[in-house]
């Protein structure tokens, strides 16, 4: 009975906070009507977007405008491929960590863990020159294959697979199930929330990844849509399209955003679970 | 579990048949993990440049580094960038989750709310707050005028670039140190609180004596992990000032790719990353440390 009285915070927390959310959505607002003005319009006088005409023009011409298109389809397929890489990589080894017995097994993954702490500054330089030897940057490969490496996920799904009740797989071996069977058919499925958390957090890794698809893919056709945005504000300066601008700035931020809406509970658990390893 | 399948088969396959689930994962983390970075430890001892024509120096990058003084300013601005945002993100984030962690649907709005901007990517963020930061026709020169003041030149003035890069990039990760301490407080007994209530304890009194105490690994694991987070910094400065004004906005990662990839300089960008890495390892050692530690209270 008392508890919710406990909980509820003072009246000044709650103004604060109405403050701090009005903070954190204004700058979004603003980019979103500076994408519905005329582009001369905001040369004069930008805070001529409080007021109408509005137009769609700029995202008329982000449509006319064959690049972002390209840059948006690079960034699905390699953060699609991240996803079902990591996914795959990390599930079974993450059953062979927690499940089998080979030798060195304790020590493989006591190396995997202390890759946990290798930041990508260390080994940026080093896959850079690795990639130049094969002549393999500007390719999907080159985008995908670094994401794969990362033990986060095999450290979540050793952990997840752990878990789960030996009896399972015990009764299952009885039965004379191959090891492979019982990874596929019966302990895979009981591991979706863990794919869940997993992927969404490799989905979004992948799609925001700045540094190393700005050093590998310098081809323009090649950027993905993070990158790409970078390349287009690097005349900001000069530029005269700011209404185009933020239209593509919009452009880029709503795929994530709505992603984020839809599969939140997953992504902020998957959140709280690389930062706390 | 080796005895039951044992019992089925014998021999090497039986032995290793388990390593080769791990395989696949192992091959990519030698390849993409492993084997980089003892390329780049080895660079990092050469001279090295874009043809790769390489001369082995020792430790002389090391030394290099730091007698060169733009080095050390960077070293000094990635401080001082960590300094500005860690513990405002510490504070903001678990006075956030202090106010929001109820299950009304107006908390789960605004928790909504302050999550959402980290979801966007740095290329965005950067182009938001320039729009806001711009002294030619910014939102904050807008508003300045509104109230009829002169706009400030938020990016090009020494003083203010790296704290309006601080202020980016709180907006943009406060997020997870909230969703961290939100985790935190759920872990918390409730009647820890229904026995304080019972002896007429102020709020302030339970945060003090009851809150923040049964928190206090996470309080270090934010700290921590912004710590090692914003060690980082390199899309903000490098999108939204370019380093300047007067190098005061430019952090290691950002000397690290100039160096590396505008001077082809492998072998002295591969040095500075090693001293990056050494860097984290520590706040990283120190982090484990304390999280092993916690149960001798």
């Amino acid at each position: 009975m008392r508890a919710p009285a406990i909980n509820r915070p003072p009246r000044f927390a709650i103004a604060l906070v109405a403050i701090a959310a009005i903070i954190m959505l204004t700058p979004m607002l603003w980019v979103l009507i500076l994408s519905f003005k005329d582009n001369t319009a905001l040369m004069a006088d930008t805070s001529s977007a409080f007021a109408p005409p509005w137009t769609l023009a700029n995202y008329q011409s982000i449509i006319g405008e064959g690049q972002v298109f390209t840059w948006l389809m690079n960034s699905v397929i390699v953060s699609l491929a991240m996803t079902v890489g990591v996914l795959l990589l990390a599930s079974l080894a993450g059953y062979g960590f927690a499940r089998l017995e080979f030798p060195g097994r304790r020590l493989l993954f006591v190396v995997v863990l202390l890759g946990l702490a290798v930041p990508e500054q260390a080994v940026i330089i080093g896959r850079h020159q690795l990639f130049s030897t094969v002549s393999l940057h500007n390719s999907y490969t080159a985008l995908v294959l670094p994401g794969l490496a990362m033990p986060f996920g095999v450290f979540l799904m050793t952990q997840y697979f752990r878990a789960i009740p030996k009896e399972i797989d015990e009764a299952a071996l009885l039965d004379g199930a191959s090891r492979l069977r019982i990874f596929w058919r019966i302990l895979l499925p009981l591991t979706i929330p863990a794919q869940a958390t997993l992927g969404i957090f490799t989905f979004f890794h992948a799609w925001n990844d700045y540094w190393w698809p700005l050093i590998s893919a310098t081809d323009r056709d090649m950027l993905t849509l993070t990158v790409g945005i970078a390349a287009t504000q690097m005349n900001f300066a000069q530029t005269e399209g700011l209404g185009f601008l933020m239209a593509q700035a919009v452009f880029a931020g709503v795929p994530t955003l709505l992603v984020y809406l839809v599969f939140q509970r997953y992504l902020v658990r998957a959140v709280a679970g690389a930062a706390g390893q | 579990m080796a005895g039951s399948a044992g019992s089925r088969s014998s021999g090497m396959w039986n032995r290793w048949s388990g390593a080769l689930f791990v395989a696949p994962y192992l091959a990519v983390f030698v390849l993409m993990l492993a084997i980089p970075l003892v390329i780049g430890i080895r660079l990092s001892m050469t001279r090295g440049d874009l043809f790769g024509i390489k001369e082995f120096v020792g430790l002389d990058n090391f030394s290099r580094l730091l007698r060169d003084p733009v080095f050390l300013q960077t070293a000094w601005n990635t401080l001082h960038f960590v300094l500005l945002t860690v513990p405002a993100m510490t504070v903001i984030g678990l006075a956030l989750a202090l106010t929001l962690n109820n299950q009304t649907r107006w908390a789960a709005a605004l928790r909504a709310v302050f999550f959402a901007s980290t979801v966007l990517s740095v290329t965005v963020v950067t182009l938001v707050w320039r729009l806001v930061l711009i002294p030619e026709g910014g939102l904050a020169a807008v508003l300045a005028k509104v109230i009829g003041r002169e706009p400030v030149a938020f990016l090009s003035e020494p003083a203010l670039a790296m704290p309006s890069i601080a202020v980016t990039t709180i907006w943009w990760g406060i997020g997870l140190p909230m969703v961290l301490f939100l985790a935190a407080l759920q872990q918390v007994p409730r009647d820890l609180y229904e026995a304080a209530a019972l002896d007429n304890a102020s709020r302030t009194r339970m945060l003090f004596s009851i809150t923040l105490p049964s928190i206090r690994r996470t309080i270090v694991l934010v700290i921590m992990v912004g710590v090692i987070l914003q060690f980082q910094l390199f899309g903000q400065p490098q999108l939204m000032t370019g380093g300047g004004p007067n190098n005061s906005t430019r952090p290691i990662v950002l000397f690290i790719y100039e160096t590396g990839w505008k001077q082809w300089q492998l072998g002295y960008a591969a040095a500075a990353s090693q001293v990056l890495f050494a860097m984290i390892a520590i706040v990283a050692m120190v982090q484990y440390w304390f999280s092993s530690r916690k149960d001798a209270t």
